[in-house]
């Protein structure tokens, strides 16, 4: 056990933590967000992205306490009040999403890689979602997604 | 998991101190492979020493070869300027390691000293003549790679950096598993004065090995055409439910002559 302290989507969490904690359980178990979501368990499907520092990372295959003192947002910290963020109204309008239990890694993936690259292109977005899987919509429409979502977002 | 301990230090000295603490401790990298690994309580360590502290993941240029931290990200190789003007073929692989979140979080090192059988860096190592530099000792890579998951580290001996030689030419191509992206096969090849090195990975029931007979033909004559009449043998290679060693022998082929441009 020990105290472990950082800032999720903006505010300071402290709580005592087993050593073998896994992050997206501290998230979701210790804080009680749950948007982010446990698809495979096992580091493929990318259902709990999250960004750490402005990275993303995928939050089932990190300690707790690796993120000591990192800042961490989460799909929770994206929208702006009742106001969604871009990429989010673009999955809405696209229909990005069928089931959406990998929507919230599917977006938070989206937001670092247009973050990053303004101009993405198809390709770059198709291999830039190489870490989440959707098992309905067959990406057609996540991508379109990110594309439009990109643009809405200044690129 | 297990219950195990964490601890964090800030050099590797301090490192040294902390797995020597421990009954049976692991040092943590990326936790790419360790982590998964752990979650299937497939290892029990009393303790996990994260490195990633360590300052150990700067990139430099040492004039004949690149030298770069063992906690060195995957994306951050992929993306260094230095590394894609010295060695495209080592940024290119860095690139193509896992997904996004894998690379963001992956380390050269880590992948280097659990020598997976499947894992895209160790050809790199082989094929471009590099030296594991460690707490106690700079290894040749020819030296190094002793086998599946084995390598010559010794317990308690940490990757500190690698220095890959800087080629005239070299590629890097790999046939993706299309789940897991690990290399059913990649083959590294890389051109010197005195010679080509092919270095394959993925294939070997050994782990990653360099192929003399291609090394021969390429050295003569740098054209993929020169490996044309080469049979690659299967004896040696890896069978599992996504190739059997013959396929696995025509891919190593295949790869090859994709790789030679």
């Amino acid at each position: 056990m020990g105290e472990i302290s950082l800032k999720l989507n903006g505010k300071l969490e402290t709580k005592d933590v087993a050593d073998n904690t896994l992050l997206i359980d501290f998230i979701r178990e210790h804080v009680g967000l749950t948007g982010t979501h446990v698809g495979c368990d096992t580091s493929q499907c990318g259902a709990c992205v999250i960004h750490l520092d402005g990275v993303s990372v995928k939050a089932c295959t990190m300690l707790a306490k690796q993120a000591e003192g990192s800042e961490i947002v989460t799909i929770e910290g994206l929208a702006d009040g009742d106001e969604l963020h871009p990429m989010q109204q673009a999955f809405h309008e696209n229909h990005g999403l069928q089931c959406g239990f990998c929507t919230p890694g599917m977006v938070m993936s989206a937001v670092e890689m247009v973050t990053k690259n303004k101009n993405i292109s198809e390709d770059e977005i198709r291999k830039g979602l190489e870490g989440n899987i959707c098992r309905c919509t067959g990406y057609h429409n996540i991508v379109q997604s990110v594309k439009a979502g990109a643009a809405k977002m200044g690129g | 998991m297990y219950s195990t301990k964490y601890i964090k230090p800030n050099s590797t000295s301090e490192a040294l101190e902390a797995i020597k603490s421990m009954g049976e401790g692991k040092f943590l990298a990326g936790g790419m492979t360790l982590i998964p690994t752990l979650k299937q309580r497939l290892a029990s360590p009393d303790g996990l020493v994260d490195i990633s502290g360590c300052d150990l993941d700067s990139i430099s240029d040492e004039v004949d070869a690149i030298k770069i931290g063992a906690m060195t990200k995957h994306a951050s190789v992929g993306e260094s300027g230095l590394v894609k003007k010295a060695i495209p073929a080592l940024a290119k692989l860095a690139d193509g390691i896992g997904d996004r979140q894998v690379r963001n979080r992956g380390t050269l090192g880590g992948s280097v000293a659990n020598n997976d059988p499947s894992a895209c860096y160790p050809s790199a190592v082989l094929a471009l003549k590099a030296i594991v530099h460690t707490n106690t000792r700079s290894i040749e890579a020819d030296e190094f790679f002793t086998g599946m998951f084995e390598t010559l580290l010794e317990e308690n001996e940490i990757i500190e950096a690698i220095s890959f030689s800087k080629p005239a030419k070299a590629n890097y191509v790999k046939f993706p598993n299309p789940a897991s992206r690990y290399a059913m096969v990649g083959v590294f090849v890389a051109q010197f004065n005195d010679g080509v090195r092919v270095a394959v990975t993925g294939a070997g029931e050994g782990g990653v090995f360099r192929h003399a007979e291609m090394e021969a033909a390429l050295s003569s004559n740098y054209n993929a055409d020169a490996l044309s009449a080469l049979e690659i043998s299967s004896e040696g290679l890896i069978s599992d439910l996504h190739a059997s060693p013959e396929y696995r022998a025509n891919l190593i082929k295949e790869m090859t002559k994709r790789a030679v441009v």
